[in-house]
């Protein structure tokens, strides 16, 4: 049922015209986020400036019953941030202000439209940095990583953003305005921040964070090792991991994906090779030194065909742009493609690989693999034709079929890109139905309506309308690549 | 009662009305409320190790020692570095009762590395909730919250957690200083990476050295040390741990000791980092008060302690306090009692969302907070 004209109109009231969009035009560029196959038209886009118009904004669809959507930058991997039906879209990029920054006490407390980058930048000077790297770290806000707990190539060693997360200040879809935690690493009590990050919009609107900073390493050493099968490539991981050393990054790219980057940013790799690894090393020097003595005699006996240790900073970012680049490489070669993000544990990445490859070639579906080796998450990419009848379907039933397979094998639906609207039919395969219960009553405790981002996490609403998958806009600018 | 698996748990919880999970009870403020006391000590166990994924899950009674050990066995270790692991404390103790220790400085706390949980609600449910590999974002983040939660909110039956590989030497360094929070906040972003940052203030060194007398008020002069305190930043003596592989140890030793030339390697380092975990160094009989600070605040809360024993640790995010009797001295601080006669919280108490302890607990089996 679409809310009536005067509820709208109270919205309305709490901003300037120029920031309540409800002409079709401008919403049009908020109709989906970075999972392009589905759209939804808002009735209305906020644009609040400060804080307390996002307040005024929550109360008042909380009085009146209208679903919201936050929005950071739209690039979602899930459908997360896409608009639901009857509902607005509150979209949260101009409230970017760096409130502080202690270098002293290592944090950075930062407003929820801030850029990621944004935060690294500002504490480069301190020698600091913000752990999380999504590869969309560039474009995607502080409160988009929160609601997704988003993560990138460092999670093993660093955890991702909710390990970064001190504290929040929040309002809830119930009109309330709470804050958790604070300044201190340490707490007492239940970990409420630890809960509200990773809820997927399904809780309120995240107004400020207080984040942790690192000290950045002081030495990096990243090397690329070259493999005939990617069952080679998975022993040097398992030798790795089995030496005791913790590299900040192990990433696999394998035939397809390597072929790509190659071609795409002219990424320089050993012939020959099917599978590519890629670690790095970092800390203080001679620790960094220690360490690659023992990483050079693992890579030495691990029959690689050959391998690489970048010699300079340069050709650090060499390595790290053909692998950065490598899905969205991929993408070129096909017009539209679906990525997965399942999990499955570290000894079995193996056999996952085997059996994506066998389902892809018995489906006849072509399907390239990047993957963060070192924690097990999987970023299969699914290659199709929307143009050709039945054959998003048919990538579907693949992607399906895989996350399947990682829930089968121990692992996770989803290491770091959110349930949001493509995966919430599979949450039952990883939560009973009372697990999912409990999950809705504590929802229920922040957004009693059921207003905050509705339909989306939970199984069982219908499908929105799809279109087609493909790069993101901004990645076909080349703004962004994903990993 | 004393449940062997978690069925029998769950099923001991319809049973009790009102009921609190208690471990080993090494913090035993903790458990003193008016509740029936359901001991985990025999739910215990590892149900799962896999040195090859850096995670295992055990049963929530299992004493924290003998996860320690299995770990030790393929040289890894739990980062946040658990209290009172000599003294007895369970798994399930340690998470609910949000406890780190001075390692936390490194990777993380507690928090960091809680993966999945199973736990009992106030219904009597067995429920899970996170997972059991190192990286996942399915579902709400309900294994964090249990953190700190105190058996308020659900009974933990079973949990996973994520590990390292330990390094395979340290290091550490022992800093007399007149002014402790100035000192750890300019080594906590150095090149160096601590393991760990700590500090004792008030007499309590656990190195069972002397603690250096303030500049102005030599020791024994008559000034109340709450006066120095209040008048001056506070005093003590900083401990900086390193780690890592022992051939790169020296410099980084060498570099810290040339900054801090009133340093000196602590030979009994071993010793020294038990006494901190196990509280030696705090008066046996008195009250231990956790309290949650920033290093800036490092000041005014010695200032408001008195002549109490303070160590405070993760770089001074934390304070361990220790006085011989109780005295009131924490209002607008984050403090809970982990021994003592004491009220809980005797600070400010902490954040409570009804709804949420409804959606968990609706007829308050546990206790509230
Ligand atoms: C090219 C590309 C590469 C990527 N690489 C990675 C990667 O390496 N790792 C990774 O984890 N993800 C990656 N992603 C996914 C995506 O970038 C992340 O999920 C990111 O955190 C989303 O941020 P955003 O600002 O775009 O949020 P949006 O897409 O706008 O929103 C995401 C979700 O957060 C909610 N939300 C946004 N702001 C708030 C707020 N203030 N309060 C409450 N809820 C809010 C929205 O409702 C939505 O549910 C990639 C995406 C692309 C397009």
């Amino acid at each position: 049922m679409l809310p009536s004209a005067p509820s709208l109109d109270r919205l309305k009231s709490l901003l300037p015209p120029e920031r309540f969009l409800t002409q079709s035009a401008e919403l049009a560029a908020y109709e989906s986020d970075g999972l392009t196959a589905f759209k939804a038209t808002p009735l209305a886009v906020a644009v609040p400036e400060t804080q307390d118009e996002v307040i005024a904004l929550v109360r008042a669809c909380h009085a009146e019953g209208i679903p919201f959507v936050a929005r950071g930058s739209g690039t979602s991997l899930s459908g997360g941030s896409m608009p639901v039906e009857g509902g607005i879209v509150i979209t949260l990029n101009r409230l970017n202000r760096i409130v502080r920054l202690d270098h002293e006490e290592r944090i950075a407390v930062v407003e929820a439209g801030v850029i990621n980058t944004a935060v690294t930048l500002a504490a480069a000077p301190y020698g600091l940095l913000f752990a999380p790297d999504p590869s969309s770290q560039s474009i995607c806000t502080i409160g988009g990583n929160i609601a997704f707990n988003s993560g990138g190539a460092h999670c093993l060693k660093y955890g991702m953003t909710s390990n970064h997360v001190l504290g929040l200040k929040a309002v809830l879809a119930n009109g309330e305005v709470v804050e958790f935690g604070g300044a201190s690493r340490e707490m007492i009590g239940p970990d409420w921040t630890g809960l509200f990050v990773g809820n997927e919009g399904l809780f309120g609107i995240a107004l400020e964070a207080t984040l942790q900073l690192l000290p950045k390493p002081e030495c990096y050493h990243t090397v690329l090792a070259g493999y005939h099968t990617i069952e080679q490539a998975g022993d040097a991981v398992s030798a790795i991991i089995a030496s005791g050393l913790l590299p900040g990054a192990i990433e696999i790219m394998e035939g397809l994906a390597i072929e790509a980057a190659k071609a795409a940013v002219h990424a320089d790799y050993p012939p020959g090779c099917d599978a590519v690894l890629i670690i790095e090393l970092e800390g203080p020097r001679e620790v960094v030194a220690a360490d690659r003595a023992r990483l050079d005699a693992i890579l030495a006996a691990s029959h690689p065909v050959e391998v690489r240790p970048a010699r300079d900073a340069n050709e650090r970012l060499a390595i790290w742009k053909g692998r950065k680049s490598a899905f969205s490489a991929v993408g070129r070669l096909s017009p539209d493609f679906i990525v997965q993000d399942g999990v499955v544990p570290r000894r079995r990445l193996g056999e996952a690989l085997r059996r994506i490859g066998e389902m892809s070639r018995e489906m006849n579906i072509r399907c390239a693999n990047v993957f963060h080796a070192g924690d097990g998450n999987l970023h299969p990419l699914i290659l199709y034709d929307g143009r050709e009848p039945g054959a998003l379907h048919r990538a579907e039933q693949l992607a399906g079929r895989i996350l399947k397979m990682c829930v089968e094998m121990g692992g996770s639906i989803t290491g770091e890109h959110g349930v949001g609207v493509e995966k919430r039919d599979y949450l039952a395969d990883m939560f009973s139905a009372e697990e999912i219960e409990c999950m809705k009553r504590i929802r229920a405790a922040f957004d009693p309506l059921g207003i905050a981002n509705p339909g989306k996490m939970f199984p069982g609403k219908e499908a929105p309308a799809l279109t087609h998958h493909g790069l993101h806009p901004l990645e076909k600018a080349g703004v962004i690549s994903r990993e | 009662m004393t449940p062997t698996t978690p069925e029998q748990l769950a099923e001991a919880i319809r049973a009790t009305p009102c009921v609190l999970a208690v471990g080993a009870g090494t913090k035993p403020r903790l458990s003193q409320c008016d509740a029936t006391l359901i001991s985990t000590r025999a739910l215990s166990g590892i149900v799962e190790y896999e040195p090859s994924e850096f995670t295992f899950t055990a049963l929530a009674g299992t004493p924290v020692r003998e996860i320690a050990a299995a770990l030790a066995k393929s040289g890894q270790y739990l980062p946040f570095d658990p209290l009172l692991v000599n003294a007895g404390a369970t798994l399930g103790g340690t998470v609910a009762s949000g406890l780190s220790g001075p390692g936390r400085f490194r990777y993380g706390g507690l928090r960091d590395f809680i993966l999945g949980v199973q736990f009992v609600d106030g219904e009597g449910r067995l429920l899970r909730m996170g997972g059991k590999v190192v990286k996942n974002a399915a579902g709400f983040d309900l294994p964090k919250f249990f953190v700190g939660s105190l058996g308020r909110y659900g009974v933990l039956a079973e949990i996973t957690f994520k590990v390292f590989p330990r390094a395979t030497a340290f290091r550490t360094v022992r800093i007399p200083t007149d002014n402790v929070a100035a000192t750890m906040m300019s080594m906590s972003s150095t090149r160096w990476e601590l393991d760990a940052l700590d500090a004792a203030c008030g007499g309590c060194d656990a190195s069972s050295q002397e603690v250096p007398a303030p500049p102005s008020a030599p020791k024994g002069s008559g000034e109340a040390p709450s006066a120095t305190r209040a008048s001056q930043p506070p005093w003590g003596a900083v401990f900086a741990r390193v780690g890592g592989p022992a051939v790169a140890l020296d410099a980084l030793t060498a570099e810290i000791l040339a900054r801090f030339p009133t340093g000196a390697v602590l030979a009994e380092d071993d010793a020294f980092w038990t006494s901190v975990r196990e509280f030696k160094w705090a008066h046996a009989d008195g009250v231990l008060v956790k309290v949650a600070l920033t290093p800036k605040r490092l000041p005014e809360l010695c200032a408001a302690l008195g002549d109490a024993r303070i160590h405070f640790s993760a770089g001074g995010n934390v304070a361990y306090v220790s006085q011989p009797a109780f005295e009131p001295r924490f209002a607008g601080f984050d403090a809970l009692t982990l021994r003592g006669d004491a009220p809980l919280f005797p600070g400010i108490a902490p954040v409570v969302v009804p709804g949420v302890k409804t959606a968990l607990d609706p007829q308050n089996r546990f206790p509230s907070l």
